[in-house]
């Protein structure tokens, strides 16, 4: 069986990749893509916690992430759609005008 | 309570009476006047008077039978310190003291003021008449009422304090009435010459009262009591422990005498006093309130006879006095002023009279002296109104069948009808001849100057013969100062008779002066019999007032030192050769009045005889020996001078500019401004203040760059947060 600590390694490195990506990627989409990284990291933590502590509630709850996720990427891609719309551009730095 | 102290029979329980009765008689004028009839408001203060006059006679009746008096306490009025034991206390009670002396002065205050008031309802009467002002009238008899009482306060009270009130209620009242139509002067034209007149007699008097009130003051120092049996029992021991003291005294209160008796240096208000009405002239100037400083030297008596330097300094005041005011008379064009003169001379001989301790001499001539020289002014003011009467008769004649024109009601709206003509009707030159149209008025004349000029038998001549009498036993100077001024008085009066009355009317208005009505000359008449016979109070051999007066006055019956030769016959009193010389000197004066003025009568515009032969001399009476200018650069023009440095330098640069708008205002302004304002209030507070903002400003301008717009530098902040919680939790 292989151990509790691979998946958290494996986990935290995709949270960490989905980080990274969030902080240095500029397209919208692929901050999207980074943040669901982010949030599947986390689904793979819990299922494998459920799986190492035999019981359920982790895997009820990554259902529950994928639920969030996807309504989240619905009205991101929503929002996105009306800014490039908008302004022609999709760069998330030249969305700046509520800097102060 | 008026009555309760007294058990006998006798009326002296109703001696503060002479005080109320007039003052009812204010009273009732004052609050009800303005509903009255111009004849009831004069009656009443007549009946007021008079009533005051039957008190006094019930007085004088009961000092008959209990000659040493009463003193008649009334009210409790100053008590300080403790009432009995040692230590200084001051208690005056207002107590009425009746005596010999007191119950004399009240007779003539209120008999020669009942006849006078009763005269002023007929003179007064004219003002009504020309004037329409019937407030004024009233206005009149309120004063006349309220100097009575205050000349009743002054010779009742029992100490010098009480006399002080009346001494300065008389002063007070004098100034009222000199300043009666203080809106005009003497023609009546628009001026504030009469108020001005007022207005020295009142600031004259006040330098007189600063001697008597010095004089009470070290009185109470020296004897711890105002109250005259105090004082003068104390006096013959204090004149040994310390005479310097009583002669301080009785000098200053010699000053407080020249001002109300009007004698030098301090007479020069009373010629200018004969602005007010005639009545006042009669009443205050001449007969009552100008003796007031003769009562009280003689009410002193005690204090004087201790001090025979004192006694020496009044009877020359008095005696250059009579002289000095006889010799101004001489040279008087105005009938009033000439009075004037003779009445300051005249107090002159009274004061001279009770400074040599000549008490009873000095006190007779004050009452004969107040009857003949009432009877002169009441009489001088008939002459007056029978002149206004001819002028006004000229003014109307041409149209006779229309009546005068009602007078208008605002007096300053058109002066033009009160100098419809500038007339003065007492300037004797305006007069002569008025022997026939005003007869009864030029026999009361007469009469009036036979007793002041000191014709035998008349009342004159008894008082003044003594007081002649007494000056040659005592002091040759004063004696002969005093026939001097004898000869004086009767030849101005010599001169005013023929003036007046005699030769051909100089002005139209005496062609057609008409004689005055009985109001008038009934009271006139009644004074005239009084300065025929008055001379009967104190006759050689029965010295009636002498003897009345020794109750009261001790020192009276023994003074006169031994005196030989001539000096020594005596007919009961009377020495035939000062008698015979003083009725020498009057009769050659009225000769020479009679050869200068009577022979050949004065011409209408022509200057007066005595002008060519006298020269300067004649210039000097005429001019008041140019004792006014003299004072008036002296002590008026310095005076002045003083308040305009006070006010000016002391006050206006001074205090104004310099202490309070330099020195309180400046230093406050700079204060405020400076300090507070620049210092403690914008450097301090509001740079804190101020500070404050400016900091939260840059700490917000700074703060503000950190919301760059950057999301992803949001997520890293988020993220660094993220990470410090999470190593703040991990390694706690």
């Amino acid at each position: 069986m292989i151990p509790l600590t691979y998946y958290l390694v494996i986990s935290a490195i995709l949270f960490a990749l989905g980080v990274l990506g969030v902080l240095i990627r500029r397209n919208p989409l692929i901050i999207f893509m980074s943040v669901e990284l982010m949030l599947n990291a986390a689904n793979l933590a819990f299922v494998a916690f459920s799986r190492a502590f035999n019981v359920l509630n982790g895997q009820i709850f990554v259902f529950f992430v994928m639920t969030v996720a996807a309504a989240e990427v619905a009205v991101g891609l929503a929002l996105i759609v009306v800014i490039f719309r908008t302004k022609h551009s999709i760069d998330v730095d030249q969305m700046n005008s509520l800097k102060g | 309570m008026l009555l309760s102290e007294t058990t006998s029979s006798l009326f002296f329980g109703f001696v503060p009476w002479i005080v109320f009765f007039p003052a009812i008689g204010l009273l009732i004028n004052l609050i009800f006047g303005g509903w009255m009839k111009e004849k009831a408001i004069g009656w009443l203060a007549s009946a007021a008077s008079g009533l005051a006059f039957v008190v006094s006679v019930l007085l004088g009746y009961s000092l008959l039978k209990q000659p040493e008096g009463m003193v008649v306490p009334f009210a409790d009025w100053i008590t300080i310190g403790p009432s009995t034991g040692s230590g200084l206390a001051l208690h005056i009670p207002w107590q009425f003291r009746v005596d010999t002396l007191s119950v004399t002065m009240m007779l003539v205050v209120s008999g020669v003021g009942t006849l006078i008031h009763i005269y002023a309802i007929g003179y007064m009467h004219e003002d009504v008449r020309f004037k329409d002002d019937l407030k004024r009238y009233r206005r009149f008899f309120v004063f006349f009422n309220l100097f009575i009482v205050m000349m009743m306060i002054l010779v009742s009270g029992d100490s010098y304090l009480m006399l002080f009130v009346g001494w300065e209620g008389v002063g007070l009242c004098s100034f009222l009435l000199i300043g009666f139509w203080y809106e005009m002067d003497t023609l009546g034209r628009p001026s504030w010459a009469n108020s001005d007149a007022a207005k020295k007699a009142f600031v004259t008097n006040r330098i007189g009262d600063f001697g008597f009130l010095i004089a009470a003051f070290l009185m109470f120092w020296g004897f711890g009591s105002l109250k005259f049996e105090d004082v003068f029992s104390q006096a013959p021991a204090l004149a040994q422990a310390a005479p310097g003291l009583i002669i301080a005294i009785t000098l200053f209160m010699l000053l407080g005498v020249t001002g109300k008796s009007a004698q030098l240096p301090l007479y020069v208000w009373l010629p200018d006093a004969m602005v007010g009405p005639t009545p006042v002239s009669a009443l205050i100037h001449a007969a009552t309130m100008v003796t007031a400083g003769v009562y009280l030297i003689a009410r002193s008596a005690a204090l004087y006879v201790t001090v025979p330097t004192a006694q020496f300094i009044v009877a020359i005041v008095g005696a250059a006095t009579a002289l000095f005011a006889a010799t101004i008379a001489v040279g008087q064009y105005d009938i009033k002023k000439v009075l004037a003169y003779s009445t300051i001379s005249q107090l002159g001989f009274m004061v001279a009279a009770v400074g040599m301790g000549a008490f009873v001499a000095g006190m007779f001539h004050l009452v004969t002296h107040a009857f003949f020289k009432a009877l002169l002014f009441l009489s001088a003011g008939s002459v007056i109104l029978g002149l206004e009467r001819g002028h006004h008769h000229l003014a109307y004649r041409q149209n006779s069948a229309e009546a005068a024109p009602t007078p208008p009601k605002d007096k300053h709206a058109s002066p033009s009808y009160y100098s419809e003509e500038v007339f003065d009707p007492g300037d004797m030159r305006n007069m002569g001849g008025l022997r026939k149209t005003m007869p009864v008025t030029f026999w009361l004349y007469v009469i009036g100057m036979l007793a002041l000029a000191g014709i035998f038998p008349f009342a004159g001549f008894w008082s003044k013969d003594e007081i002649l009498l007494d000056a040659a036993k005592n002091y040759t100077v004063v004696y002969v100062l005093l026939s001097i001024a004898t000869f004086f008085t009767a030849f101005y009066m010599g001169r005013q008779i023929w003036m007046v009355f005699f030769g051909k009317p100089r002005h139209a208005a005496a062609e057609h002066a008409e004689e005055s009505p009985k109001i008038i000359t009934v009271p006139l008449m009644v004074l005239a019999g009084l300065s025929i016979l008055g001379g009967a109070l104190n006759l050689p051999y029965v010295h009636t007032f002498g003897l009345w007066l020794e109750h009261t006055i001790e020192a009276a019956a023994e003074h006169g030192g031994e005196v030989s030769g001539w000096l020594a016959i005596s007919w009961g009193g009377l020495n035939p050769w000062v008698a015979l010389l003083s009725t020498v000197l009057a009769l050659a004066a009225i000769y020479f009045s009679w050869l200068i003025y009577g022979r050949r009568p004065l011409e209408a515009g022509q200057k007066d005889p005595l002008k060519k032969p006298l020269g300067f001399l004649f210039t000097g009476m005429e001019r008041k020996w140019f004792v006014d200018e003299i004072y008036w650069a002296a002590f008026v023009d310095r005076y002045v001078d003083l308040a305009r440095f006070l006010a000016n330098v002391i006050d206006g640069r001074f205090w104004h500019d310099w202490f309070h708008d330099r020195l309180l205002a400046g230093t406050y302004n700079w204060l405020s401004h400076i300090a507070l304002d620049k210092v403690i209030d914008t450097r301090g507070i509001d740079a804190f203040f101020n500070g404050l903002g400016e900091l939260t400003k840059r700490a917000s301008a700074s703060l503000r760059r950190l919301q760059n717009g950057f999301v992803r530098s949001y997520a890293l902040a988020v993220l660094f947060g993220v990470v410090v919680i999470l190593g703040y939790l991990i390694w706690k």
